[in-house]
């Protein structure tokens, strides 16, 4: 295999690693506020790509602004679902959670199914269908777009939790939930931020691949398990380990396509999953339990 | 003037009473202390005042208004600040940043406000940050600002938790043991800390084992002996009341036994 073409591989891993790396990041959020994993995950991703089809089909709003409106109303009902259905239930057992978030993943989709149709819907490229050649290797500039904005969330989430009050607040309450009430800190709402964040992330991450894949009620859960694998690969609960392991994820994809058969892309993520989870179960960056004590 | 008013608390666990009929009040501006022998039900009484826990019978009123059963932050907004037996800090945090996570909940842009950075809230920030450094240096900690508090020798770590709850801007400060655990030097230097912390203006309220610390530094001392107070006054005259003495010998007895 030529430079150029592994070249070639290692962009589009890099492609389909940002966009688990935005999952995975919502994952990661959701557990460090409440310890448990968010199964609906999968949904805000369809969301983001389904009501940016909705605001720009349907009510003809200019592309820019349907984005942005898709990645709102998305956070919005990641809000609504934490106040509706995780907040209701009081003694915040984790096992009831999780069950809880698969029941509003099968809800979503359905409601998506309803509302918007079966059928795989469109969403036009951000700026046309030209790409840039990179040492010979051919980038899409929808590929650019999908580079920029994860790097854009990953700045701002970064700047939001090390230079803000409210990021503060939200790490102290992943670190310790009793010091961070007695400090005054409301826990229940950072819960609901949370959701809200992992929403918008997810979301995000639909509406910019949307234009290469198209989007249908159903693309969620795939989707949901790869950032879910890329979360557990990386480490659960550390935003950083959750980009590492969605790009890791992403190279492990392209390269089992370049050097074994695409046949066996889609089991990757579940053998590394499962790897990860008997071999190194806090992740490639996360601290082994025995060492914090 | 009476800040915190503690009226007729009872508390039962099973058929245990751990807090039986207990009232007593602490003024504004005093270092007051709850002393008693193990199991005299401290800790109990320490839950009840700062709402952890809600009293069978009883009041418990902060400045007038009753407390019990209200949720932590709502606590902590009234005024009340509280540390822990086993000190909880946010361990991948560093002191500063430990200090300056509990400003936050009583600033006026709030969270949303410091995520926004509006023009008022990024001068609010600096502010939070300046005032975080001022309470580490109050407590003898400025030059350990950027350790991760899980780096922080043991007798500090105390220290860190007393000026966090100071940042939320308290007018009573409750410590549960702040001395368990220290050595004698540790010890001096948290007794000067609470000096410093009623000078500014906070009133305290210390529950304490070791009677050292409490007989230095309060101003009045209650006296719990299986749940039930026994005696209240001040320093000297607690030593020589023999209800006290009795109480604590009968500890010592049952500790050689």
């Amino acid at each position: 295999m030529g430079g150029t073409e592994l070249l070639q591989f290692v962009l589009a891993g890099l492609k389909n690693g940002s966009i688990y790396a935005l999952v995975a990041l919502g994952f990661t959020l959701i557990y460090a506020a409440t310890g448990v994993i968010n199964f609906a995950q999968g949904e805000f991703y369809m969301l983001g790509g389904m009501l940016s089809v909705w605001a720009y089909a349907d009510l003809g709003l200019p592309l820019p602004l349907a984005g942005l409106v898709g990645v709102a109303a998305t956070a919005a009902v990641g809000g609504v679902f934490e106040l509706g259905a995780i907040r209701q239930r009081k003694d915040g057992d984790p096992l009831a959670l999780i069950v809880i978030t698969v029941g509003g993943s099968m809800v979503l989709s359905s409601m998506a199914r309803h509302l918007f149709g079966p059928n795989e819907r469109p969403l036009p490229l951000f700026s046309g269908g030209g790409s840039v050649s990179v040492f010979g290797a051919v980038l899409e500039v929808q590929t650019i777009w999908i580079l920029g904005l994860t790097a854009l969330a990953v700045v701002g989430l970064w700047y939001l939790y090390n230079r803000t009050g409210l990021g503060r607040a939200m790490r102290a309450c992943a670190v310790n939930r009793d010091a961070a009430r007695i400090v005054g800190i409301d826990t229940r709402l950072m819960v609901t931020v949370s959701f809200l964040l992992a929403a918008a992330l997810g979301a995000l991450a639909g509406l910019a691949v949307t234009p290469l894949t198209q989007t249908a009620f159903d693309v969620g859960p795939t989707v949901g398990i790869k950032g879910f694998a890329a979360a557990i690969l990386g480490g659960l609960g550390n935003p950083i380990a959750a980009v590492v392991g969605g790009l890791v994820l992403g190279m492990l994809e392209s390269v089992s396509i370049a050097f074994i058969s695409s046949t066996y892309k889609d089991a990757i993520a579940l053998i590394v999953l499962l790897a990860v989870l008997f071999m190194r179960p806090q992740g490639i960056l996360g601290r082994s339990s025995r060492e914090k004590v | 003037m009476s800040l915190l008013e503690v009226r007729s608390v009872s508390k039962q666990f099973g058929g245990l009473t751990a807090v039986d009929d207990v009232s007593f009040d602490v003024f504004e501006g005093a270092i007051k202390a709850v002393i008693g022998p193990n199991g005299a039900g401290k800790t109990t009484l320490f839950n009840i005042l700062t709402a952890f826990d809600r009293p069978d019978e009883g009041r418990v009123s902060f400045d007038g208004t009753d407390i019990v059963g209200q949720p932590p932050q709502r606590i902590v907004r009234a005024g009340i600040a509280r540390t822990f037996q086993n000190t909880q800090l946010f361990e991948e945090m560093s002191t500063h940043e430990n200090v300056m996570a509990g400003a936050h909940a009583v600033t006026r842009a709030g969270f949303f406000g410091a995520a926004l950075r509006l023009p008022w809230t990024v001068r609010e920030e600096r502010e939070v940050a300046e005032e975080a450094r001022r309470l580490l240096r109050l407590v003898g900690l400025e030059e350990w600002a950027d350790t991760p508090a899980a780096d922080l020798p043991h007798g500090l770590r105390r220290l860190l938790e007393i000026a966090r709850a100071l940042a939320t801007r308290p007018r009573l400060l409750l410590l549960d043991e702040p001395a368990a655990g220290l050595n004698t030097a540790e010890t001096a230097s948290l007794a000067d800390a609470l000096y410093r912390i009623r000078d500014r203006g906070t009133t305290i309220l210390i529950v304490e084992h070791d009677m050292g610390l409490v007989m230095e530094v309060s101003d009045e001392i209650v006296v719990l002996d299986r749940g039930a107070k026994i005696a209240e006054g001040p320093p000297r005259l607690i030593q020589k009341d023999p209800a006290v003495i009795a109480a604590y010998l009968g500890e010592e007895d049952l500790d050689e036994l």
